[in-house]
């Protein structure tokens, strides 16, 4: 099992489900930045499991992986950001009480 | 005294055993992360989810990527989270209710996305090879300063950027308040 290419594209789509079911259920703002993280996380997953498995994508993978890394780390930095500056203003870290549009 | 091939009852080899131990846990704790009520807990989750991630990284042949993410995501992101929730927690505790009304639709359209991806991976010949090839650190660093120097440094800039930006946005704005 440990073996086959399908066992850990199986596995990332379903950590990339997980997260998006997070991502669109959640009502705190932090949940989902963690459920993003999660989803990204899950596509460096495949990327490596690609990697171990093409002989040509071998050291690419890893170099790529690493990358998209750097950028969650960036991403997640602004994300927090955003709603640490959000909470401030709202007094809430709960998204559907964000409601100044409408109103 | 060596350790044998596979587990001597079972039959079954350490890395199959090790793969099924390291996704359960992944997935099970990627499961507490979005539904626990307390967020701090689903955030502790979270930093389990990314160790097991590690240990995949380590089956998959490439340790470079397993430190990468300890150091990074459990290291650096989980605590920066962590200290997000604390700054972010209102007094009246948890929220009474996880998540939003039409958390079905999120459950249904999970459930959807699981089958299309298991629907592509069954039908696609990805011309794979039966054994995981090792990637060395070594050829990594020599791929990452030769053929990706680009990008690289274009990581950097941008890592650059979010360090200014997230200070610039949660700054306290003095004139303002």
């Amino acid at each position: 099992m440990a073996n086959s290419l399908d066992a850990y594209l199986i596995l990332s789509a379903m950590l990339f489900a997980i997260g998006t079911f997070g991502f669109l259920a959640r009502r705190n703002a932090i949940s989902m930045l963690m459920c993003i993280e999660l989803m990204v996380n899950a596509v460096n997953l495949t990327i490596l499991a690609f990697g171990a498995f093409i002989p040509a994508l071998k050291d690419h993978a890893s170099v790529i992986a690493l990358i998209v890394i750097a950028v969650a780390a960036a991403e997640a930095t602004v994300g927090l950001a955003i709603v640490i500056a959000i909470y401030r203003n709202r007094r809430t870290p709960l998204v559907d009480e964000y409601d100044a549009m409408r109103q | 005294m060596s350790i044998p091939e596979t587990i001597p009852i079972i039959g079954a080899s350490w890395d199959d055993v090790l793969f099924v131990l390291f996704a359960a846990v992944m997935l099970g704790s990627a499961l507490l992360v979005v539904t626990l009520r307390d967020i701090i807990r689903s955030g502790l989750a979270m930093i389990v989810c990314f160790g097991s991630l590690a240990g995949l990284y380590v089956l998959l042949g490439s340790p470079i990527l397993a430190a990468a993410q300890v150091l990074v995501y459990i290291g650096a992101i989980s605590v920066l989270v962590l200290f997000a929730i604390m700054l972010t927690q209102t007094k009246a505790g948890p929220a009474r209710l996880v998540f939003q009304t039409q958390w079905w639709a999120a459950a249904l359209a999970a459930v959807v996305l699981v089958v299309i991806f298991a629907a592509v991976v069954a039908a696609t010949d990805w011309g794979a090879v039966a054994v995981r090839v090792q990637s060395t650190t070594d050829a990594v660093a020599r791929l990452l300063f030769s053929d990706y120097t680009l990008p690289f440094e274009a990581v950097s800039v941008l890592l650059l950027a979010a360090v200014i930006g997230g200070i610039f946005l949660a700054k306290r704005d003095e004139v303002r308040d």
